[in-house]
């Protein structure tokens, strides 16, 4: 159809293994992640849910190649990852599109780094912003446009170079809740059309289960992986599914496992005791329970 | 754009063009109609609609037009009556006096070259601070060694004022005139250079991952992120640079000139044509305004993708 071919399926099989990543302050050395071991399958799309500053993006950022790791590896398809390349694309809550370029010029811009003729890469270009309806978009500067445009955008710059995977760092972060929701249904349809592997990155349990193959369920710093949960939801999705009642007992395991990472995350010291002497009264709940 | 395309652009928003796969979730996109058009305005309407529109601009022009004036009769009447307290307006040419001195002098061919050679130095002194200063600031906001070496040089040399360099200037270059090309050159290109490696401090560190995930290199990070994303900041440098390099030009002229609009203001005084010296500084002020106006319109050719 056009001169832009998605990759194919067989390719794209990340592997982090061992990974364990500290960095040096005048107190010693403060370990991010520990022995996390993960795998992306071909064409999978994985989730890696978990409290705030729990190393998840950490993680993110030494598979795309700019952090490296203090001990194990990240591997896709086998080659170790050393530096960032067009083979892994990115996207990144804030857009981060080039604002002194058009919308067009910023979807160019992997294929132009590729070395592509100025032709061959306008069709393509236009031809993605076509698929995602921002064709008639493709002069202005990005300045112009709304949150969700400007994320479809950053999705589409990302795929256009046919990269074997594409990371998203909690993409849809700085969204409202209702475009947020087009967003991902958006992503689900050009994940199904394109089957590139896709590794991504929330604290949105909702977006987790609705997006994924498999969900990694992450502790709080240093962070390790603590779970690992298949999403046995029939695909395609659709927004109707999270009323379901398999949904929704994800969604319950999900949270409590998230809960107790969280109340780690935002403070060890509180604990039942201490509230009682704020005068709190837990009618003998657990605070868990509470929270 | 105007408001009737921006209403289309709002509504087309929260339906995005469906990707393939079906979408029950998402409504199914109406604006595709083209935005319908008003019946004929009369005239009468339209021009109540502009001024609704720009009320701000009128007022803030009506206001500066108003004080302008008064600024003018204020000088009027201080010189008319030839007012002494403590300040002394007793020697001090009218406005009037001004405008007669200014008629003639567009008359004379001696004024005009005098206002075209400082403006030659301007262009001079200031384009090679430019061409020397940004580039320079370029590769030590990039090149950490770069920066390391040379950052403390410029510390040291940025506080001197250009005025300062006059006796040196004139040691250093065997003609007046690269002389004060020179101070002028030196008066532009700190802020330059400062503005520019503040540009390149400021670039976002996520729109160089964002670059290198795409696939780009050094050079093309370089020209296609740092570049862009400093410029504003080197426009602000050119701006300021451009004042001072006016500062620094009046100055040396004054000081060791033989032409030029510092030496005519300068002249004037010496030789008790008191109107001469105001004629020398209006000049100056609007040459000013004008050189940071046209560095304001190169700033927005260059950067057509900034708001202002």
């Amino acid at each position: 159809m056009t001169a832009w071919a998605p990759t194919p399926i067989s390719k794209g099989k990340v592997a982090v293994t061992d990974f364990d990543l500290s960095y040096g302050t005048l107190h010693g050395s403060v370990e991010a992640v520990t022995g996390v071991s993960l795998v992306v399958n071909p064409g999978e799309f994985i989730s890696i849910i978990g409290p705030s500053g729990c190393g998840k993006s950490t993680l993110l950022n030494a598979v795309a190649g700019f952090l490296k790791p203090t001990h194990g590896e990240v591997t896709v398809d086998g080659e170790r990852v050393e530096k960032p390349s067009a083979d892994r694309g990115m996207v990144f809550q804030q857009y981060s599109l080039f604002p002194w370029m058009t919308v067009r010029e910023n979807v160019e811009f992997g294929l132009k780094m590729k070395g592509m003729d100025r032709i061959k890469r306008q069709q393509s270009a236009r031809t993605l912003l076509g698929l995602s309806g921002l064709l008639s978009f493709e002069n202005q500067y990005p300045d112009s446009l709304s949150g969700g445009m400007k994320q479809r955008v950053g999705i589409i710059r990302a795929l256009a170079t046919g990269p074997k995977v594409l990371l998203l760092d909690e993409p849809f972060g700085a969204l409202d809740a209702q475009t947020r929701v087009i967003m991902q249904q958006i992503l689900t349809n050009i994940w199904q059309r394109l089957k590139t592997s896709v590794l991504f990155v929330t604290h949105d349990i909702d977006e987790a289960i609705f997006l994924s193959d498999r969900v990694y369920c992450m502790t709080a710093r240093p962070g390790t992986i603590k779970a690992e949960i298949a999403i046995p939801l029939e695909r395609p999705r659709h927004q109707s599914m999270m009323m379901s009642s398999e949904f929704l007992a994800l969604r319950r395991g999900l949270m409590s496992l998230i809960r107790e990472e969280s109340l780690k995350a935002i403070g060890g010291e509180l604990n039942d005791v201490a509230l009682q002497g704020l005068g709190i009264d837990l009618h003998g709940q657990s605070l868990a329970d509470v929270i | 754009m105007d408001r009737a395309a921006l209403k289309s652009f709002e509504a087309a928003e929260p339906a995005p063009a469906p990707l393939g796969a079906p979408l029950e979730a998402l409504p199914i996109e109406t604006s595709t109609a083209a935005p319908v058009l008003p019946p004929a305005t009369p005239f009468a309407t339209y021009a109540k609609r502009w001024l609704t529109l720009h009320t701000g601009e009128l007022r803030a022009f009506a206001i500066g037009a108003v004080s302008l004036a008064l600024f003018l009769l204020a000088w009027h009447l201080l010189t008319k009556y030839r007012v002494n307290i403590h300040v002394r307006f007793i020697n001090v040419p009218s406005p009037e006096m001004v405008f007669d001195s200014l008629t003639r002098a567009t008359r004379d061919t001696k004024f005009l070259t005098h206002v075209l050679l400082s403006c030659r130095r301007i262009l001079f002194g200031f384009v090679s601070a430019a061409i020397i200063a940004i580039p320079l600031g370029l590769v030590m906001g990039r090149f950490k060694l770069v920066r390391e070496a040379i950052f403390p040089i410029s510390e040291v040399m940025r506080p001197i004022p250009a005025i300062a360099w006059v006796p040196m200037s004139i040691m250093l270059w065997p003609t007046n005139e690269e002389s004060i090309i020179f101070i002028t050159f030196l008066g532009s290109f700190f802020p330059i250079l400062i503005n520019t490696l503040q540009g390149m401090a400021m670039v976002d560190p996520v729109l160089v991952r964002a670059a290198q995930c795409l696939g780009a290199r050094e050079m093309s990070i370089f020209r296609d992120v740092y570049f862009p994303s400093s410029l504003p900041h080197v426009f602000t440098g050119l701006t300021v640079g451009m004042g001072v390099a006016w500062v620094s030009l009046i100055a040396a002229e004054m000081i060791s000139g033989q032409f030029g609009i510092g030496y005519f203001t300068w002249e004037a005084y010496s030789l008790v044509q008191y109107a001469d010296i105001a004629l020398g500084m209006i000049c100056i002020g609007v040459l000013g305004l004008g050189s940071s106006a046209l560095i304001r319109c190169l700033g927005r050719l260059a950067m057509p993708w900034s708001k202002k």
